[in-house]
């Protein structure tokens, strides 16, 4: 499978290959216990073969996922973080920073490219759990401000896959009004009539909900994931009282009316491709 | 959510007080002196009451004030110029003194706040709240309830006001005084309907180009339960997206508390305004300190590292501009505060309402474009 022979045009060694990569030839499913093969794993999208859970990847593993013949032009690839507030809590933030550039080989939560997805133009951009909790700050808005004003101008639909704990808490103010912008440019996208699809993986809660992540022509989630706006612990602490079981999957959602189809990662490609055709893009 | 920093229990004083909205002070406050000190005016506000509680014994005396700890210096003195009032005349030089004493003790006060609190004056139990600004600004309001979907969210209060000639439609979180109205009011959190009452409101108001105020005042979305299921994230989001693309004038004022996704979901504006003492954060400052530092004790610090003071807000560039408050806080002179509001909202509408629609629009969402700092 794609992810170990990635080297493309326009790519930045990936250093994450090695963390992304299985650790060793096995994978053992945290849900089910099942080990099996790592390139049985990946060819199966990064699903476990006996109970299909969902491993939560990154956006190395969709891009392969989703660009034909893993082939794409990354955006924005060398934008990092600033420290407008310098910000300190038990750390400095751009030490943060750079220990989580150094740990993960990522620049920040979020990473975008546009190529083609069974032939059909696309943008993705894809966010990055282990950066920070794949929170939003400044980076992550502004590279998906840049991704979805591609998208309009270039009219290539914009797919935006969210795996996030919120908003990052060390740029304070500024991360909260990326939800402002991010909003702002899928507003002018909704305008021109370029297809916006919103990807919810787990778990995607907070400040991401609340603004990009709920704002697709069409809202897609992957099996069991957690979204919500609140997190489980603080409705918990609201309350009272034990939350119901399944409160805040993916399926919930479907059941109350927020989100338009449930996609199981491996139908995932198809099914863009799908969408994407009928709207004659 | 900010679990009760301020104590639900006062003393049955208040209630009397705050049962009273400020509308109902106004031609009396306004024959004071306009340097009336503020206890005075807070007097003349509780002679206005109809129907003392039976628990209010002597009107005349100062009420019971809720006195954050650094207001209380200030508090003393002013109690001492009140007793002397009474006996001495008001050119004598020693009270001349103490007034001079006073003013300068406030200054000297507020000036020094620490974030932390100013924290706790944007909290402060009488401050002014929404429906409080509403209809002392207002020469006529008429609320408007109900999102047409699933009910009337009573922590998003809206409705058409009036103010001379100029028609605008007002939307703001509401928060409750006493416990009875703090638990109706649900705190200032609002759920997905009300949310969706905000927007309805501001599309009625786009559909006949009435300017829109947003009065922001909320420790937060409410996270509960029944919220997640109608779709908490789901109403701000589009509210953000919605408001970016409204064609009439709309000003956002933070009066209070501005604490993240559920002050944004009516924060999108032409011109966002902070009042002085007021906080604006993705996060409020105890939370913060939970979760960075593993602790509720950390949030002074917290309140310092989230730069979330109108000040501060002012300088990131995340805000437009400060309203100042009257010395010693808005809660002090609420009819001064309500005042200066007033100037400040008809002003922004009239010079707002000169820009093309297509202006307003691409400035507003220019703005917002360009907040967040990264490196290249
Ligand atoms: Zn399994």
């Amino acid at each position: 499978m794609a992810w170990f022979n990635r080297e493309k045009k326009g790519i930045v060694t990936p250093t994450e290959m090695k963390r992304e990569a299985p650790d060793g030839l096995w994978y053992k499913c945290p849900e089910c216990k099942t080990v099996t093969l790592s390139k049985t794993h990946a060819d199966n999208a990064y699903c476990c073969p006996n109970c299909n859970y969902h491993t939560k990847v990154g956006s190395m593993q969709y891009f392969s996922l989703l660009f034909d013949n893993d082939e794409f032009t990354e955006l924005d690839a060398d934008m990092i973080s600033g420290d407008p507030l310098e910000f300190k809590d038990t750390k400095a933030y751009p030490d943060r920073i750079k220990a989580t550039i150094v740990k993960t080989g990522l620049k920040d939560a979020l990473r975008s490219a546009h190529g083609l997805v069974g032939g059909h133009k696309m943008v993705i951009a894809c966010m990055d759990f282990e950066f920070i909790g794949g929170s939003m700050g400044s980076v992550v808005g502004e590279k998906l401000a840049r991704a979805i004003d591609y998208g309009r101008i270039n009219r290539a639909p914009v797919l935006v896959i969210a795996r996030s704990g919120g908003a990052r808490m060390m740029e304070a103010g500024y991360s909260l009004m990326q939800m402002a912008k991010t909003s702002a440019k899928l507003a002018l996208l909704d305008k021109a009539g370029v297809p916006y699809i919103s990807l919810l993986t787990d778990p995607t809660t907070g400040g991401v909900t609340a603004s990009f992540a709920m704002l697709g022509d069409f809202n897609l989630a992957e099996p069991k994931s957690l979204i919500g706006f609140a997190g489980p612990r603080v409705i918990r602490e609201t309350i009272g009282k034990d939350l119901p079981e399944g409160f805040q999957s993916a399926e919930f959602l479907l059941e109350h009316g927020f989100v338009d189809f449930i996609v199981p990662r491996q139908e995932l490609k198809d099914k863009l491709v799908s969408l994407v055709a009928m709207l004659g893009f | 959510m900010e679990p009760a920093d301020q104590p639900d229990k006062k003393p049955a004083k208040r209630k009397a007080k705050i049962a009273k909205p400020a509308i109902e002070a106004k031609p009396k406050a306004e024959k004071a002196k306009p340097d009336a000190d503020s206890i005075v005016s807070k007097v003349l506000l509780i002679e206005q009451l109809p129907a003392p509680s039976p628990l209010h014994t002597d009107i005349a005396s100062p009420p019971a004030l809720m006195l954050l700890e650094f207001e209380k210096p200030i508090a003393a003195l002013e109690a001492r110029i009140n007793e002397m009032r009474a006996l001495v005349s008001e050119e004598d030089e020693m009270f001349k003194q103490l007034e001079e004493r006073l003013k300068s003790l406030k200054k000297e006060t507020f000036a020094r706040l620490t974030p932390w609190q100013r924290v706790q004056v944007s909290r402060h139990p009488d401050r002014p709240y929404t429906l409080d600004y509403i209809q002392t600004i207002c020469d006529e309001f008429i609320e408007l309830h109900g999102d047409r979907n699933v009910g009337d969210d009573k922590a998003m209060i809206g409705g058409l006001g009036r103010i001379g000639d100029q028609s605008i439609m007002f939307v703001g979180q509401q928060k409750g005084r006493n416990t009875k109205q703090r638990q109706f009011r649900n705190f200032g959190m609002a759920n997905p309907e009300g949310y969706r009452k905000a927007l309805r409101l501001m599309k009625t108001a786009e559909k006949f180009g009435v300017p829109i105020v947003c009065l922001i005042d909320t420790p937060g979305a409410f996270p509960g339960l029944e919220a997640e299921e109608r779709g908490q994230g789901e109403a701000i989001a589009r509210n953000l997206r919605e408001m970016f693309m409204l064609t009439v004038p709309v000003i956002c004022i933070v009066i209070g508390e501005g604490a993240s996704g559920g002050a944004l979901g009516i924060g999108i504006g032409d011109r966002v305004l902070m009042l002085e003492n007021t906080w604006y954060s993705v996060i409020s400052p105890e939370s913060c300190s939970s979760i960075l530092w593993r602790s509720w004790d950390y949030k002074e610090l917290a309140a310092e590292a989230l730069k979330l003071t109108a000040k501060d807000m002012l300088k990131a560039g995340l805000v437009d501009d400060i309203i100042k408050e009257p010395l010693g806080g808005a809660h002090t002179d609420p009819v001064a505060m309500a005042k200066k509001l007033k100037k400040v909202i008809l002003d922004q509408v009239a010079e707002l309402s000169l820009l093309s629609v297509d202006d307003r629009i691409s400035q507003r969402i220019d703005k917002f474009s360009a907040m967040g700092v990264v490196v290249e």
